[in-house]
């Protein structure tokens, strides 16, 4: 099979966006037959890679052959004619629309010019036991569980005589029953000489599906080859973008000495659950101390931070403060408890671009600087002041709007919004990407200084170097639960990175369901 | 082609606009004066202008509540059906005077407000749909409340509020001034004023920083509300009669149009409190002059509509990314 000429050919694909280089002379190189797996962290550019192959987007540069023909996809209809089909991440199909018109959509059965509805309901019956899925297919879609959808966006794909699937993160929402289902469906598929790219995070997935792997950091190939001689720890710190041999020696970052802390547990998270994304976290923090959380993208880092703030609503699982349990868990009761929550998507979560830094500062202790419901500036201005001096703050006053900053000085403002309320906990994810260097050390240095003054912080980052010396201790997330904690001495990366790379937990207590 | 040279142009397409779309509609205002006291006759009579404050201000005051909802990134659309209700309300308690009357006439306003904002805040419904339903219902239960029929009015003290004057301005718009002036205070300078700047702006960064996200909404409705009921007690007061059929018809359309073309976007985030009073000014003279130069209604109609577009072409050009 190893000769078969390749059925997809990408040279030199690359992709400017204002402002970034998504995609730099990207080679990829697709079989007939094989699934080849395409990993890489937040930002190293799949997605866009995965757009242009899909028609949604063009490359700046570069050469795509496909099936022999050179081609440039203008539209994803252009690319679905030619045999290219993609499954995305959150499925793209109709769901107020039954099951079997979903999966005719476009082709329906006729009969003397009308639908044969009889028939295309036949039909999909037929089509989807297939697949293992039996449903009533004259329901709407959106009513079958997600894994169902998952198999009729599947099998579309493949009535529609692709000879290329590309497969986003397909198992992010499925059942392990589902996942086996869907592994059998693929095997099918390529025992019929379909080439099938797939986008996963979890390297379990990638050892058993795939042959061939290839690596994306922050726009480039970094590796590829088979998968089969390369080692779980070695993928890793490719993706993360570590030589395994070069991780002691440097230290760029602007941490002080790791602490030790054995004081009484400040918050204790326990058993936090949220199907398909936490499996009964739990999480222990101390006054005085960075807890780092790790874990690959999709591990549940950020859905962890944002459930003990009570920003993500919980199927179970209890957060405590000071022995005391917070009841009625919310954003609003988080902050009272003395916890604040910096969140990752700074632009969607974190800014309000068109009010002043002074109103972004003051979001969450408006009450607290106004009298009898009346704003009162002089307070404001005060404490505005302060921490604009204290963070360094770069604007053309307090009035300023925020979303005219730069990335760090947005970032900036948002620390001085939790920091203003005195909080007892942040929780800080990825408090420096997307900022510039000068900003990133300035924020890491921060960290320092409050983890010093008593404040108890827990760290998410991807930046791995940035995790092992910002935090006195680490715990790391795969798939919605905790695989270890790392203390004192243990923290460093090949430790992360070999936690990282074991095994999946859920593949061994999956009766939890 | 490169990022380089691609960012400057774009910061200078984004200038213009943002001065027209800051002062615009205030020079639009003085255009509009200023053309009329050259080339209308007894344009700035007193009477006149009298005449033109007197039927801009019930807009002025449905569009300042209409302000608040669209810069919590919603809309109202039930506001003529809740003037329609206010109006229906009056004759059954006129009985008791004019003050439980009116009263009556704002609790119904509030608990349409109150209906509205929970749909939306709580149930998490659309705001366009959540409030298409009392535009629907709400004009529906008026004419039930009203027996169907329009209802003469000759309570004194009541058709004082429509036509009697204080220290020689009309009272109804000194009204629309006083609330305008309320209004001013309470997005600019109160707490929750920010909060609601600040909901509209980023909801979720809002819920995150533990504003109480769902009052803040709940209250913009019922305030909404509440301004839309006063409107409707001015203009069945003004109309000597309530007639639920008649009053607050397509106020929602009138209170939208002044407050984007004040400069509020849809988006929200941003309450422009003097600029909505200009906008329903603009369209209220942009109405007169055409209509004093013998051009039928229709025609206002279509340059009305020429204006939204304009208003809302300037205002897409700051939203982009």
């Amino acid at each position: 099979m190893s000769d078969l000429a390749p059925l997809l050919d990408a040279g030199g694909v690359t992709k400017r966006f204002p402002g970034v280089l998504a995609l730099d002379g990207v080679d990829l190189s697709l079989t007939p037959g094989r699934v080849h797996a395409l990993v890489g962290e937040n930002g190293a550019g799949k997605s866009t890679l995965i757009k242009i192959l899909s028609g949604a987007y063009r490359a700046d540069a570069g050469e795509i052959v496909h099936d022999g023909h050179p081609v440039a996809f203008a539209r994803p209809l252009d690319a679905r004619a030619a045999g290219i089909s993609t499954i995305y991440q959150e499925v793209n199909l109709i769901p107020l629309m039954s099951v079997a018109r979903n999966l005719f959509l476009g082709r329906e059965p006729r009969r003397l010019g009308l639908l044969d509805l009889r028939r295309m309901n036949r039909e999909a019956e037929r089509v989807l036991a297939g697949y293992g899925v039996h449903v009533d297919v004259t329901r709407p879609l959106g009513t079958i569980g997600l894994g169902a959808r998952q198999m009729v966006a599947l099998a579309r794909a493949v009535a529609e005589d692709a000879k290329l699937l590309i497969m986003d993160e397909p198992t992010s929402s499925l059942e392990p029953r589902e996942v086996e289902t869907l592994f059998s469906v693929v095997a099918s598929l390529t025992a019929k000489g379909m080439a099938v790219l797939y986008v996963s995070h979890r390297l379990e997935e990638l050892y058993r599906l795939c042959e061939t792997v290839t690596v994306l950091r922050d726009g480039r190939v970094v590796h590829t080859g088979p998968l089969a001689g390369l080692d779980r720890l070695a993928l890793v710190a490719h993706m993360l973008g570590r030589e395994l041999d070069q991780v002691r020696e440097e230290g760029t970052t602007r941490f002080g000495e790791h602490r030790d802390h054995t004081g009484p547990p400040l918050m204790r998270a326990e058993g936090l659950t949220k199907r398909h994304v936490l499996r009964g976290v739990g999480l222990t923090v101390r006054a005085g101390e960075v807890t780092g959380l790790g874990g690959l993208l999709g591990a549940g880092r950020s859905e962890t931070a944002k459930a003990i703030v009570g920003a993500l609503p919980l199927d179970s699982g209890t957060v405590t403060v000071d022995g005391r349990r917070v009841r009625r868990l919310s954003p609003a009761a988080a902050i009272r408890a003395g916890m604040a929550l910096l969140p990752e998507d700074r632009k969607a979560e974190g800014i309000v671009p068109d009010l002043s830094v002074r109103e972004n500062i003051l979001l969450a202790a408006m009450p607290r600087v106004s009298r009898f419901g009346f704003v009162s500036r002089k307070r404001q201005d005060r404490i505005v002041a302060t921490f604009m001096k204290r963070l360094r703050i770069k604007a053309a006053g307090p009035e300023q709007k925020v979303g005219e900053l730069s990335g760090g000085n947005q970032q900036k403002v948002l620390l001085a919004r939790w920091l203003c309320l005195n909080p007892r906990l942040l929780l800080l994810d990825e408090p420096t990407r997307g900022i510039d260097v000068g900003a990133k050390a300035e924020v890491q240095a921060l960290i320092d200084e409050l983890a010093a003054d008593g404040l108890a912080v827990v760290l998410i980052s991807s930046d791995l170097e940035e995790l092992v010396e910002g935090a006195d201790r680490i715990v790391v997330l795969r798939a919605g639960a905790v695989v270890t904690e790392l203390e004192g001495d243990d923290v460093d990366e090949p430790a992360v990175m070999a936690a990282l790379a074991e095994a999946e937990p859920w593949k061994e207590d999956r009766d939890d369901d | 082609m490169t990022t380089d040279t691609a960012r400057p142009p774009a910061s200078r397409r984004i200038a213009l606009p943002r001065v027209v779309q800051n002062y615009g509609v205030y020079a639009a205002v003085l255009a509009l004066l200023a053309y009329n006291a050259v080339f209308t006759p007894h344009f700035l009579d007193g009477a006149n202008l009298r005449t033109q404050l007197v039927q801009a201000a019930p807009i002025v005051i449905v569009a300042l509540g209409m302000a608040l909802v669209i810069g919590s990134e919603g809309i109202d659309l039930s506001v003529g059906s809740v003037m329609a209700l206010a109006a229906a309300i009056i004759p059954l308690y006129l009985g008791f005077g004019v003050w439980p009357a009116v009263i009556m006439a704002l609790v119904a306003g509030m608990a349409a407000g109150l209906f509205n904002g929970t749909l939306v805040a709580v149930v998490g419904l659309q705001p366009i749909v959540a409030t298409l339903a009392l535009l629907v219902a709400g004009r529906g239960l008026a004419l039930v409340f009203a027996g169907g029929q329009l209802k003469q009015l000759h309570n004194p003290d009541l058709l004082a509020l429509g036509d009697g004057d204080l220290a020689g301005v009309p009272v109804i718009v000194l009204a629309a001034a006083a609330l305008t002036l309320v209004t001013a205070v309470l997005v600019g300078r109160t707490t929750y004023g920010r909060r609601l700047v600040a909901v509209g702006g980023n909801r979720s960064a809002a819920a995150l920083a533990g504003l109480p996200v769902r009052r803040i909404l709940i209250t913009a409705y019922v305030l909404c509300g509440l301004f839309a009921a006063v409107a409707g007690v001015f203009a069945t007061a003004r109309l000597t009669a309530s007639d639920p059929s008649a009053i607050g018809n397509l106020a929602e359309l009138s209170a939208i149009t002044a407050v984007v073309v004040g400069g509020t976007p849809l988006t929200g985030g941003r309450i422009r409190v003097l600029g909505t009073v200009a906008g329903a000014l603009v369209m209220q003279l942009v109405r007169a002059t055409l209509i004093k130069h013998d051009l039928p209604d229709s025609a206002a109609q279509m340059t009305q509509a020429a204006i939204i577009l304009l208003a809302v072409y300037i205002a897409r050009e700051r939203r982009t990314r």
